[in-house]
């Protein structure tokens, strides 16, 4: 990537991230929030900005990174521009295990039940799927669907048995995928496990790269696959599995932002992760913007604004494989 | 000086055997043309030959050491491999596939340095592919892409250079320009494997023949004695005439038996 995509890419983020602080349900003139941040004692701007805002950007920062280099990742890994922590169920697995946790009250007894579960959730569905969908990327995809189903149905019967009608919309609430509310505590827990997860992602960047040749090259290159999959799937899982816990699932920037970069960098695999990652978090940013700033009665869901957006971008995705496909 | 040793090699694949208590010994220096119908187990050789799937049974020894027992990347640094029709997954530009053949040298940290880049621009020099370097790998013709994938697997020096069927799929002057650049690999001390279905560039090309039939290794030796008629016609059921085997004037024909 050139130079002056970089700084620009990097002064849109600082520019989202400046008004992600600014904008929120109630507006307050940013002099007040700036006043409050250095006033002495505790007032309405300050706390607004610290205790509500700045959780909520940093959180949305993190997400936004964590679902687009393990989009990246998996994309390289399986060499499919269709991979994606929400296709290969890894996401719903991260949903259900939260859900889990939710319906059971754990996360009432053990703050740290939601997202240990929704790692735990993740994992599991990532294994079948790595499992099962091994040798070939179309079994993969379909192996993907089918725990999809799995996890689906599994939130399913949590409605089905929710033991109150004020359960089930907690879980449906949850479950449509947003930043609002979520504050220091909640941001405070997914944010180790998401920096592991991307430190295991990270790790698999030669491997990426040589696995354009394909495993018997990548191989014959002194690659070890076996390790580099696992990383992948243990690195997607700790940082989708947090992120998702924490924010419910939000779709299409694992799958959108890596394309967004690709043909900025050459197409080379491993070049693709940071600029992927800074245009996650500016994706992920600047749709919890638009739904603070679309006008709704009810306040519009981020992973509903993610879904909507990201779909014809799908569509475009596979209408193009098609063309070039053989 | 390398030396790579199979002995008793076994492969298994649902009760079948694919390889079949193959043993045999070939040295650097060796351009050997592995033969064979299909189906013999051609590939299957060549992939245990470079360490990539274990056999069920016997060993395979490089230089005295058991290949299991050498590193990923130790073992990357001394033996290219080249699987049959490789392709690029992603649209990476030429020079980057070429570059890729390093991938085992790299430092722990830190790309690629100057001296590398330069040894990939003579590379691609060499096979003739300097005004494609920026074009995107996945865009190459059959042929083109073959060439950089040769290169890709020359990049690294490697002792030893396996290919499964490298010339499948190009014309006539490439299929010829390819084989002699193994040959001229191979009579700069490399030790070069590769499954060939040309009989009568292998009858040219290669110092020897390695011809498999059914999983067993049923002749290897130097091309002029051990590439006869009636192998031929034993192994694939022609009937074949083998003029000037290992002289540059080869010509195997044949017809159905």
């Amino acid at each position: 990537m050139s130079r002056l995509l970089w700084v620009a890419a990097i002064a849109l983020l600082v520019a989202l991230l400046l008004l992600s602080l600014a904008i929120g349900q109630i507006w307050l003139p940013p002099s007040m929030l700036v006043d409050g941040l250095f006033a002495p004692e505790p007032n309405l701007g300050g706390l607004i900005l610290m205790e509500l805002r700045l959780p909520r950007t940093l959180l949305g920062l993190l997400v936004g990174v964590a679902l687009a280099v393990s989009g990246a990742v998996l994309q390289g890994l399986l060499r499919n521009p269709l991979a994606e922590p929400g296709l290969l169920g890894v996401s719903s697995g991260a949903a259900l295990g939260a859900v889990i946790a939710i319906y059971f009250g754990l996360s009432t007894i053990f703050p740290l039940a939601t997202p240990l579960l929704g790692i735990i959730g993740a994992l599991l569905a990532g294994l079948i799927t790595f499992t099962i969908g091994r040798g070939g990327t179309l079994t993969m995809i379909l192996a993907g669907a089918a725990v999809s189903g799995l996890a689906g149905a599994g939130l399913s019967l949590a409605l089905n048995f929710a033991p109150s009608p004020y359960a089930a919309y907690e879980i449906t609430d949850w479950l449509l995928g947003s930043l609002a509310e979520r504050s220091w505590p909640q941001t405070l827990l997914a944010t180790p496990f998401i920096l592991a997860g991307l430190g295991c992602l990270l790790s698999t960047l030669r491997a990426l790269d040589a696995l354009t040749l394909g495993e018997a090259q990548a191989a014959s290159l002194g690659i070890n696959l076996e390790r580099a999959r696992l990383l992948g799937l243990f690195g997607t899982a700790l940082a989708v599995g947090a992120a998702t816990s924490v924010t419910g699932s939000i779709g299409f920037i694992g799958l959108l932002a890596p394309h967004l970069v690709r043909p900025f960098v050459g197409h080379q695999p491993s070049r693709v992760l940071l600029p992927a990652a800074l245009f996650g978090a500016i994706l992920l940013l600047a749709a919890d913007i638009a739904t603070r700033l679309i006008p709704t009665a009810q306040e519009l869901k981020l992973g509903v604004l993610t879904s909507l957006a990201g779909t014809p971008f799908f569509f475009w995705l596979v209408l193009r494989l098609k063309r070039t496909a053989p | 000086m390398t030396c790579l040793h199979a002995d008793g090699v076994t492969v298994r694949r649902v009760g079948r055997a694919v390889v079949d208590d193959l043993s045999m010994t070939v040295d650097g220096g060796q351009f050997v043309a592995l033969l064979g119908p299909n189906g013999a187990g051609k590939s299957t050789l060549l992939t245990c030959l470079a360490g990539l799937a274990a056999p069920d049974d016997g060993r395979i020894l490089l230089d005295g050491r058991a290949l299991a027992a050498i590193g990923l990347r130790a073992l990357a640094r001394r033996r290219a491999f080249l699987p049959q029709a490789p392709r690029a997954e992603w649209p990476i530009s030429v020079e980057r596939l070429v570059a890729l053949g390093l991938t085992p040298h790299l430092p722990a940290f830190g790309g690629l340095s100057q001296d590398m880049m330069t040894h990939v621009a003579q590379m691609l020099e060499q096979v003739d592919l300097v005004p494609q370097r920026d074009q995107p790998a996945t865009t190459l013709s059959g042929g083109e892409l073959a060439r950089a994938m040769l290169a890709r697997a020359m990049v690294g020096d490697p002792d030893i250079l396996l290919a499964d069927e490298p010339l499948a799929g190009l014309d006539p002057r490439h299929a010829l320009d390819s084989i002699a650049r193994l040959r001229s690999l191979a009579n700069g001390g490399m030790l070069v494997i590769a499954s060939v279905h040309d009989l009568t560039l292998a009858a040219r090309y290669a110092t020897h023949v390695a011809v498999m039939h059914k999983g067993r290794l049923v002749a290897f030796g130097e091309t002029a004695t051990t590439l006869t008629a009636p192998l031929l016609r034993d192994v694939f059921g022609v009937k074949a005439c083998v003029q000037d085997a290992g002289k540059i004037t080869a010509v195997v024909d044949f017809m159905a038996a």
